[in-house]
């Protein structure tokens, strides 16, 4: 490995900035070329996207039948006016 | 076999945005909304409150300890919301402008209660700490001869796990657990950020947290959830 390269420590640091578009371009091609040699990063930043999806999945709890019984309420009561 | 890969913010609603040059910031579905609900349309209200209803809910329990008084500071807000329609003029979008109306009313509940959490405190403890993205065991010393930094063992391949499989309902509630285990401020940019879908600029809004500390904490928070998804992915 080329010792001005990153090393995979340095670049698993750098992975939501490399999804989220926020590396400088340096940077960004220094992690590309990582990449493309390395099948153990390219599994880590897949892993990650997979991540990022589960998560996607999630749900929040819906809101409680009494708090939104309240809520309707109180919307009736401000267009009623 | 799905031959694409459906984007992670596919059924998010879309913004768009209206020209600059108005001022108006807010999305035309969002102002479509304002108007159904200005009629009394009740439909509007109850989709809106779907929506945001369980972000509010979470963003309150940052400044009130007690969760009935949480609700409260909910149900205040959407009446504040409802009360200030006729003002709302699209400068902000209607998810900012709701949450804002949330945050005001939670902090000066915060203060009546003589308690509030200091959101910043978490910020800085969990952002300022260090606090590597993986087990620095899982990559040889920096002092070896060979490969100092690089893998012991590559991370397994998840694209080769059946989608049935990673989008099963044990799967996500690992998921889920792993994002229940996590220190506040980290698990608050992660719920509004990859389940709500928000944009980084409205996290740190409403967070009131710097872009940077926002990447840190999303960054720490997702690395935390794929430890946990790796633990149980690849058991067998």
């Amino acid at each position: 490995m080329a010792s001005t390269g990153l090393t995979c420590q340095e670049l698993v640091e750098l992975v939501t900035d490399y999804l989220q578009y926020t590396l400088p371009s340096a940077e960004r091609e220094r992690f590309e070329q990582h990449l493309a040699r390395c099948d153990g990063c390219t599994n880590y930043l897949e892993q990650m996207r997979r991540t990022i999806r589960v998560v996607g999945r999630l749900t929040e709890e819906s809101i409680e039948p009494q708090a939104r019984r309240d809520l309707l309420q109180v919307f009736r009561d401000w267009a009623k006016g | 076999m799905a031959v694409t890969t459906p984007r992670v913010r596919s059924n998010r609603p879309v913004h768009m945005t209206t020209p600059a040059s108005t001022g108006i910031v807010a999305s035309a579905a969002d102002l479509e909304l304002v108007d159904a609900l200005r009629r009394g349309d009740e439909a509007a209200f109850v989709s809106l409150v779907n929506l945001h209803h369980a972000p509010m809910l979470r963003l309150a329990k940052m400044y009130v300890a007690d969760p009935a008084v949480a609700e409260e500071v909910v149900q205040e807000a959407w009446i504040g919301v409802l009360r200030g329609l006729d003002r709302f003029e699209g400068r902000a979008s209607l998810k900012t402008w709701i949450l804002s109306i949330l945050a005001n009313i939670a902090k000066t509940r915060a203060v009546r209660e003589s308690r509030s959490v200091p959101f910043s405190q978490w910020v800085d403890a969990e952002a300022g700490a260090d606090e590597p993205t993986v087990e620095p065991d899982r990559f040889l010393p920096f002092d070896d001869p060979h490969a100092p930094g690089h893998w012991v063992s590559f991370p397994s391949r998840w694209d080769e796990i059946p989608e049935g499989r990673l989008l099963a309902r044990e799967t996500l509630s690992v998921a889920r657990e792993a994002i229940d285990g996590l220190p506040p401020a980290q698990r608050q940019v992660i719920l509004l950020r990859d389940v709500d879908g928000w944009a980084s600029d409205d996290v740190c809004n409403v967070l009131g947290i710097s872009e940077s500390n926002q990447r840190v904490l999303l960054h720490r928070a997702r690395a935390k959830v794929r430890r946990a998804l790796e633990r149980y992915l690849d058991e067998r």
